[in-house]
C-alpha cells in the first residue's frame, strides 16, 4: 500500500497528490510516468510524474477527474492509500543545455511541465514558458511557472485570460529563435504546437498519453505511429518528435474504449461514488 | 508346482479426465478440466508399471521422481507423495495443469507402447490439489542461513523456481516482480479456465513461506538496475523476465481499433479480470466476429476467452496447416469442441477500418507449404492472386513474443543475441560474473516447464557460485 501524504485541488476537478514511495522517488526523472492501481479491482492507469522529493520519499502527480478511476482517486484523502504504485516507467526526458527552450503546458499537464521546466532551468537553459487551459478557472501553477521561467505567457481557448488560443506563438517563433520546444497537454494542443514550430525548424518534443495497461512494453495497446513506424509509448516514449507523430491516429486509439469508460463512470456516479454497495 | 498368482490386468487406456461439457463451459470462465476424484487418481496410479529404469524422469525438465510419487499415491500415502513431488518442483498444481506432458514425461512412458501413457500430469495435479484443499500446505525444512543474498528478477515460472530452490538452500532471496501480482505468464497469460488464479496465488504463497521476500511493482531496469543490485549487497542476480514484447504482423491497418495483441487481450482478461467488467475496472470490447491470427497456445487461449466473452463466431487463421500448429493437441481439441473454427493456410495482408477507425474486415492471402525452413516445419508461401476478404470486428494477433529490452539496455556488459535474448552458458551464467538468466528471456517464447527447468539449473549454479564466493 502506498500512502497519500499530501492532496491539493489545483483547479476544479484537477487534483494533486504526493504519494509515499521512496524507491520510486529515488529514481524518478522528468518525462517518466507511474502506473497506479487504486484497489484489487482497479485498472492500471498511467500518470505523468510531476515531482519527486527524495528526502521525503514522495512522488507527485496531477490528474483530471474524467473517468471512473480518476473520480475514485479524487475521493481519496491524505492518509488514505492506493494499492499499487509502479515506476518510474518510460524513458526520462533529455535534459541538457539546449540554449533557448519554449515550454508549452496545457491542462492537467501543466503540473509535469513545471517539473520539466525546473530541470531545464537547472541545466542552464533560457526558458520561455506558456501555460494554457480551456478557461481561466482551469489554470494553475501560474506563479510557480512564472518564477521558474525567463519569460512567461498565459493562453486560454476562450480568451478569458491571456492570449486567446496558441496562435500568438507563430509571431513569437518568427521573431525569436528557439533551440527546442517541449509541449505537454491535450493531443489537439500538442498537434497545434508541433504544426506551429515545424516551419521554423524548432525540434519539438511531445509527451504522449495513449491508453496503457501494463506500461512496460507487454501489451502494445499504447502503440503510436511515429515517422511511419509503430512505437510503444510506454517503452519507446512517452516523449516523441512532435513533427513525426500521427496525432489523428492517436486520438482514434485513445477513444477505443469510450463507451465502456462512460458506462463505468456513470455507474460510479449513480451509486454515489461507490458502486460496491458495501460489499 | 507353485501356483502362479494371476496378474491383475492393467488397463491400457488412461482414466479419462472429467471435464465441463462444451456447451456449458463455453460461456463461463471456470476450469474446464475438473480433476480426478481420489478413486480415479488411485486407479490411474495403479497403471504405473514402476519400471526399474523409468524413462519418464528423463523426459521431465525438472526431473521429478515420477515412479516414486506415483507409488506413494497408489498406496494412499498422499502426504509423502506430495513431499516427493516438491523435492523437485515447487509448483506442482501449476505444472500438473499446463505442462505439455504428452511431449515430455508421458511421451517416454512405457505404457504408450501398449496403450495410453500414465497420466502423470493429472496425478501431479490431483496430489497438489489434495494438499491445498485440505488447508495445510507443508513447508520442507530449510538449510541454515548462508549469509548470502540473491536478487531474482521476474516472478514467473523461472523466477519462482530459482527463488524457491535458493531459499531452501539457506540463501536470502528477494524476488522482484514488475506487475502487481506474482506469477508472470501464469497470471497474465494463461486463462482462468485452464489455470485458476487462486491456484497460482497459493503456489506463490508457498514460495513466500519458504522465506522468499516478494516485492511487487518493481520494474528492474528502472527502479533499480542490475549493476545497482550487485552494488547494493546482492551477491548474485537471476534474470527471468520472460519474453514480454508482443510481435505484430506489420501490415497496413494494424493500429485500427479492435485489433489486440494476444498479450493485451490476455492481460486484460486474465490479470485485470475484464471478463468481470464493470465490477472490475479494466474494460474489454469483444465483437461478434472474432479472428485470431496464429497457431500457438496464446492463440488458442485468446480464441477460447473470446468465445466466453460472448463472441458469436471465433475463427483461428493460421498460415500453415493443422500439423504444424505449435498448440497443445488437447487444447486444440478443447477449442474445436467449443465451436471454434480454424482456417488454415491463410495469412492477413491488410486490415480495413470503418469511419470511426474500428476494424471491419481483413484481407488475407492463401498460402501453400514449401520446403522446410530452419525450424524444420514446412515454410508457408503465398499463392499469387488468391486474396480474399473476411468480415471481422475484433482481431487478436497471436504470432509470438520477443524479448523486452529494458534490462539489456540498462546493464552494461550483458551479452545479448541479435534477437535481444540474453546469452548464457549451459548453467545459465551470463557474461557478467554473478548474473544468471533463464526462461523465455534466454530461449525466446517457450513453455512454462522449460523455464522452470532452466531455473532449476541456474539455481544449482548460483548455489555453487555463492558457496565458493569469498
Amino acid at each position: 500500500m502506498y500512502e497519500i501524504l499530501s492532496k491539493k485541488e489545483l483547479a476544479p476537478k484537477i487534483k494533486w497528490f504526493e504519494i509515499y514511495a521512496p524507491a520510486v522517488a529515488e529514481k524518478a526523472q522528468p518525462g517518466q510516468f507511474l502506473i497506479i492501481i487504486i484497489d484489487e479491482k482497479g485498472e492500471r492507469i498511467p500518470l505523468t510524474i510531476a515531482g519527486a522529493d527524495k528526502a521525503k520519499g514522495t512522488v507527485a502527480f496531477a490528474f483530471n477527474e474524467v473517468g471512473k478511476t480518476t473520480k475514485q482517486l479524487g475521493t481519496l484523502c491524505e492518509g488514505d492509500s492506493v494499492w499499487n504504485v509502479t515506476g518510474p516507467l518510460g524513458v526520462p526526458s533529455e535534459i541538457r543545455n539546449f540554449g533557448k527552450v519554449l515550454c508549452v503546458g496545457g491542462g492537467v499537464m501543466i503540473a509535469p511541465m513545471l517539473y520539466q521546466v525546473e530541470a531545464l532551468r537547472k541545466a542552464g537553459n533560457n526558458v520561455t514558458a506558456v501555460v494554457g487551459a480551456r478557461i481561466e478557472s482551469l489554470l494553475f501553477f501560474e506563479d510557480e511557472m512564472k518564477k521558474l521561467s525567463d519569460k512567461f505567457y498565459v493562453a486560454t481557448d476562450d480568451g478569458s485570460k491571456g492570449y486567446k488560443g496558441l496562435g500568438f506563438l507563430k509571431e513569437m517563433l518568427s521573431k525569436e529563435k528557439f533551440d527546442r520546444c517541449v509541449a505537454m497537454g491535450p493531443v489537439v494542443m500538442m498537434k497545434e504546437v508541433s504544426e506551429l514550430t515545424k516551419p521554423f525548424g524548432v525540434p519539438t518534443i511531445v509527451t504522449l498519453t495513449p491508453i496503457m495497461v501494463d506500461g512496460m512494453g507487454m501489451c502494445g495497446v499504447c502503440r503510436v505511429t511515429v515517422g511511419g513506424k509503430t512505437k510503444f509509448a510506454c517503452v519507446d516514449g512517452p516523449e516523441f518528435d512532435g513533427h513525426l507523430v500521427d496525432f489523428d491516429g492517436l486520438v482514434k486509439r485513445q477513444r477505443m474504449f469510450l463507451p465502456e469508460e462512460r458506462l463505468s463512470s456513470l455507474m460510479w456516479e449513480l451509486q454515489g461514488g461507490c458502486r460496491c454497495g458495501g460489499k | 508346482m507353485a501356483e502362479s498368482k494371476p496378474k491383475p490386468k492393467i488397463r491400457k487406456e488412461a482414466v479419462p479426465m472429467p471435464k465441463q461439457k462444451p456447451e456449458t463451459r463455453k460461456s463461463n470462465f471456470d476450469e474446464v478440466a475438473l480433476g480426478y476424484t481420489e478413486e480415479q487418481a488411485r486407479e490411474e496410479a495403479s497403471r504405473c508399471l514402476q519400471c526399474p529404469k523409468p524413462q519418464c524422469v528423463g523426459g521431465c525438465p525438472v526431473e521429478i521422481c515420477i515412479p516414486e510419487f506415483i507409488k506413494l499415491l497408489k498406496e494412499g500415502k498422499y502426504e509423502e507423495a506430495v513431499m516427493k513431488l516438491k523435492e523437485k518442483n515447487a509448483l506442482p498444481a501449476i505444472c500438473g495443469r499446463v505442462c505439455p506432458q504428452e511431449e515430455q514425461c508421458q511421451k517416454c512412458c512405457i505404457m504408450s507402447k501398449v496403450g495410453e501413457p500414465v497420466s502423470i500430469g493429472r496425478l501431479e495435479r490431483w496430489l497438489a490439489d489434495w494438499e491445498r484443499e485440505k488447508g495445510s500446505v507443508k513447508v520442507p525444512e530449510k538449510a541454515s542461513s548462508t549469509g548470502r543474498k540473491v536478487a531474482v528478477v521476474g516472478a514467473g515460472p523461472a523466477g519462482l523456481t530459482v527463488a524457491a530452490d535458493l531459499s531452501r538452500l539457506g540463501h536470502e532471496v528477494v524476488l522482484f516482480e514488475a506487475l502487481h501480482l506474482a506469477g508472470g505468464v501464469l497470471v497474465y497469460g494463461i486463462p482462468e479456465f485452464r489455470l485458476p488464479k487462486h491456484i497460482v496465488q497459493s503456489e506463490v504463497s508457498y514460495v513466500q513461506k519458504l522465506g522468499v521476500d516478494l516485492r511487487l511493482g518493481h520494474l528492474i531496469g528502472r527502479i533499480h538496475t542490475i549493476p545497482e543490485l550487485l552494488k547494493s549487497g546482492f551477491d548474485a542476480v537471476f534474470i527471468g523476465v520472460g519474453a514480454g514484447l508482443p510481435t505484430f504482423l506489420g501490415v497496413p491497418g494494424e493500429n485500427l481499433g479492435g485489433i489486440y495483441s494476444a498479450n493485451e487481450f490476455l492481460i486484460r482478461v486474465n490479470l485485470m479480470k475484464s471478463y468481470a467488467f464493470p465490477c472490475y475496472d479494466t474494460p474489454i470490447r469483444i465483437g461478434k466476429h472474432v479472428v485470431i491470427i496464429g497457431g500457438g497456445n496464446a492463440a488458442m487461449d485468446s480464441a477460447r476467452s473470446a468465445l466466453r466473452l460472448g463472441a458469436e463466431e471465433v475463427c483461428i487463421v493460421y498460415r500453415r496447416s493443422r500439423d504444424e500448429m505449435p498448440v497443445r493437441k488437447e487444447e486444440l481439441e478443447n477449442a474445436e469442441e467449443e465451436g471454434i473454427t480454424c482456417k488454415f493456410l491463410a495469412n492477413p495482408i491488410r486490415f480495413i477500418g470503418d469511419e470511426q477507425g474500428w476494424v471491419k474486415a481483413m484481407e488475407c492471402i492463401c498460402m501453400e507449404l514449401g520446403p522446410p525452413d530452419q525450424s524444420g516445419r514446412r515454410r508457408p508461401v503465398p499463392v499469387k492472386g488468391s486474396e480474399f476478404v473476411m468480415d471481422t470486428d475484433t482481431v487478436i494477433v497471436a504470432i509470438g513474443k520477443s524479448a523486452n529490452p529494458i534490462i539489456q539496455s540498462t546493464t552494461e556488459g550483458l551479452a545479448v543475441t541479435k534477437w535481444g535474448t540474453i546469452v548464457v552458458d549451459e548453467n545459465g551464467k551470463t557474461s557478467i560474473d554473478g548474473v544468471y538468466a533463464g526462461g523465455d528471456i534466454v530461449t525466446g517464447d517457450a513453455t512454462v516447464i522449460s523455464a522452470m527447468g532452466a531455473g532449476k539449473k541456474a539455481a544449482k549454479a548460483i548455489h555453487e557460485y555463492l558457496m565458493n564466493k569469498k
